[in-house]
């Protein structure tokens, strides 16, 4: 699963309040109204800036907060392709899997707002091309990997009828 | 090798001999989802093919979120978790029965060595019981009303002993805001905590239910706890009482130790927008508030209330102050008014809304303006929380609430607290 676009970058802890607020998820089920939302209480102009395949970058802990599903949905919606961070908060890494949204732990101190990469999540690689780098990233356990190749847990479970760890 | 209490649940319920970072599939006995996250996980269910609810008895939709509805689009959504769980045959409890974490444990659907599922990420909160209760997202909810399991990856743990007794005034959410500080908001992702030592033991049930509620807030898969006598007692009184208790091995590796000595800790605030920016209570008094927000999954059970009522009694809170009470279960509300609790907060000045989450997370119930400060006893203060992100959230127990309430500005408790109910 090769995945190229430009970064977005933000800071740590960034919360799935400001992924996605409270008061729109309780509203729809219609995450393309959601996605005209995401990120809004840190960049208002998220919405409109990012394009298809894109990357949101950003430090420590990121996703930390509820367990809302809706906010690895609003930036898939978006058209973010990966979340690259630091690290990540539990509940938001497996619903980021298990809706189809790729996350890459990995350092991101070298990585800017506007930079080009390129990941490649089976081989474990990541290439800041705009600055003609490698950087290590932590492979994903061989079952999320393929929970994500399915597109999510939602096709796993269409395709298995449970879940298959094999 | 000897096992934490993660370790001995997530053995057990997937009969795997499993020890820390393994990867297992285990049958859950318990599953629930809220009003935030159902109606996703209903579309999710659908999506993976699911006809039927596979253990429709042990798993709830609860409506608390946005309840009763303050929008259209909300109602909808309400319709359609109903619907979904008559058509299964699954419990649901409607608007006004409470806050889902309120609820389980309340109803006797979780208790010691309980494997619990929850689609609401202070489902941690049961840990208090010895359960292995953990929030997920709306797929994995849907997965497990499918196949009656989920996949762990089974979670290293991290001791928090705490020595000592929490003095007078001061409660088990200054202790849970205190080591969040200490340990940072991502201290202990992907982790459970265990949390014991003579400072638990001493705390009633309710106040152990506030610190594993907030296990989260430190970044923790689960917050769990030994199940003793008072444990037992809670749980007869709730339920069957038909669970088992899990221990952890003298011998059981553990990711790091924390120790404290608590016996002198002093009231504790966190303050805007993080719940690990956290100072003594003096730190921020006198800081002016325009709101106070007693209730929540963290802070909304009998003895919360009883206690902001002792602060209030016979008092009238400050005239630039909204003070919102939302009792955790109808339960928690009725117990509150036989005791006469209700009547002293209403007398006071507060305004009572259904027992619900809505003030905490920004549906309804309070929806603070720009430039004002809050107090709460919830468990977030994330900028926008309660739906305005130029609004700012002080985190504090429900005694520093009530006596903020009393003054307009944040207080120490401890001056205004009858000498009898420390």
């Amino acid at each position: 699963m090769e995945l190229r676009g430009r970064a977005h970058k933000f800071g740590d802890d960034v919360n799935t309040d400001y992924i996605i607020s409270g008061k729109y998820k309780f509203k729809t089920l219609d995450m393309k109204e959601l996605a005209k939302h995401v990120m809004e209480d840190l960049d208002p102009e998220f919405a409109n800036k990012v394009q298809p395949g894109d990357f949101v970058v950003a430090g420590r802990n990121f996703g930390c907060g509820s367990s809302r599903e809706q906010a690895p949905l609003a930036l898939l919606n978006a058209g973010v392709s990966a979340v690259l961070a630091s690290s990540f908060a539990r509940i938001f890494y497996r619903n980021a899997i298990n809706t189809g949204l790729a996350v890459v732990e990995c350092d991101t101190s070298g990585i800017e707002s506007g930079d080009e990469l390129l990941v490649d999540l089976e081989k474990g690689v990541l290439r800041n091309l705009t600055r003609e780098k490698e950087i290590a990233i932590k492979p994903l356990p061989p079952f999320m990997l393929k929970v994500l190749a399915d597109g999510g847990l939602v096709a796993h479970f269409r395709k298995y009828g449970t879940f298959n760890l094999d | 090798m000897g096992k934490t209490i993660a370790e001995k649940i997530l053995s057990k319920k997937s009969g795997q001999d499993a020890y820390a970072n393994d990867l297992v599939v285990a049958t859950v006995d318990f599953r629930m989802g809220q009003d935030g996250t159902s109606p996703l996980a209903i579309r999710s269910f659908e999506d993976m093919g699911g006809e039927k609810v596979s253990a429709p008895e042990t798993s709830a939709f609860v409506i608390d979120h946005s309840a009763p509805s303050p929008l259209e689009g909300v109602s909808a959504l309400h319709k359609l978790m109903r619907e979904f769980a008559r058509n299964n045959k699954m419990l649901l409890y409607d608007v006004g029965e409470g806050v889902c974490h309120q609820l389980m444990p309340e109803k006797g659907h979780v208790g010691p060595g309980s494997l619990v599922i929850g689609a609401d990420s202070h489902t941690c909160t049961y840990g208090a019981l010895n359960a292995f209760a953990t929030g997920v997202g709306s797929t994995d909810l849907a997965a497990a009303l499918i196949s009656g399991k989920m996949w762990f990856k089974v979670p290293e743990t991290i001791k928090f002993i705490c020595h000592g007794r929490l003095p007078f005034g001061v409660y088990s959410k200054d202790l849970i805001l205190y080591l969040i500080g200490q340990v940072t908001a991502d201290g202990a992702t992907y982790k459970a905590a265990e949390y014991t030592g003579e400072a638990i033991r001493a705390l009633s049930v309710d106040a152990r239910f506030t610190i594993s509620n907030m296990a989260i807030e430190m970044g923790a898969k689960a917050g769990l706890m030994e199940a003793d006598e008072k444990v037992w007692e809670w749980v007869r009184r709730h339920g069957n009482g038909n669970f088992e208790q899990v221990t952890s091995d003298p011998d059981a590796r553990y990711a790091q130790v924390f120790e404290y000595d608590v016996s002198s800790l002093e009231p504790q605030v966190a303050k805007p927008h993080r719940v690990d920016n956290v100072s003594p209570v003096g730190e921020v008094a006198g800081t002016p508030i325009q709101q106070a927000v007693l209730g929540t999954c963290t802070n909304g059970r009998l003895e919360d209330l009883r206690i902001a009522a002792s602060i209030l009694k016979g008092r009238k809170i400050h005239p630039e102050v909204r003070f919102i009470v939302a009792p955790a279960s109808r339960r928690v509300f009725l117990e509150a008014m036989e005791e006469g609790i209700i009547q002293e907060l209403v007398r006071a000045g507060a305004a009572v809304v259904t027992p619900g989450c809505g003030p905490c997370v920004g549906t309804h119930n309070g929806i603070p303006s720009d430039g004002e400060n809050v107090i709460s006893t919830a468990n977030r203060n994330f900028k926008g929380r309660m739906a305005n992100n130029k609004a700012f959230i002080y985190l504090a127990s429900p005694a520093t609430v009530a006596a903020s309430a009393l003054t307009g500005v944040i207080s120490d408790p401890r001056e205004f607290l009858p000498k009898e109910v420390s």
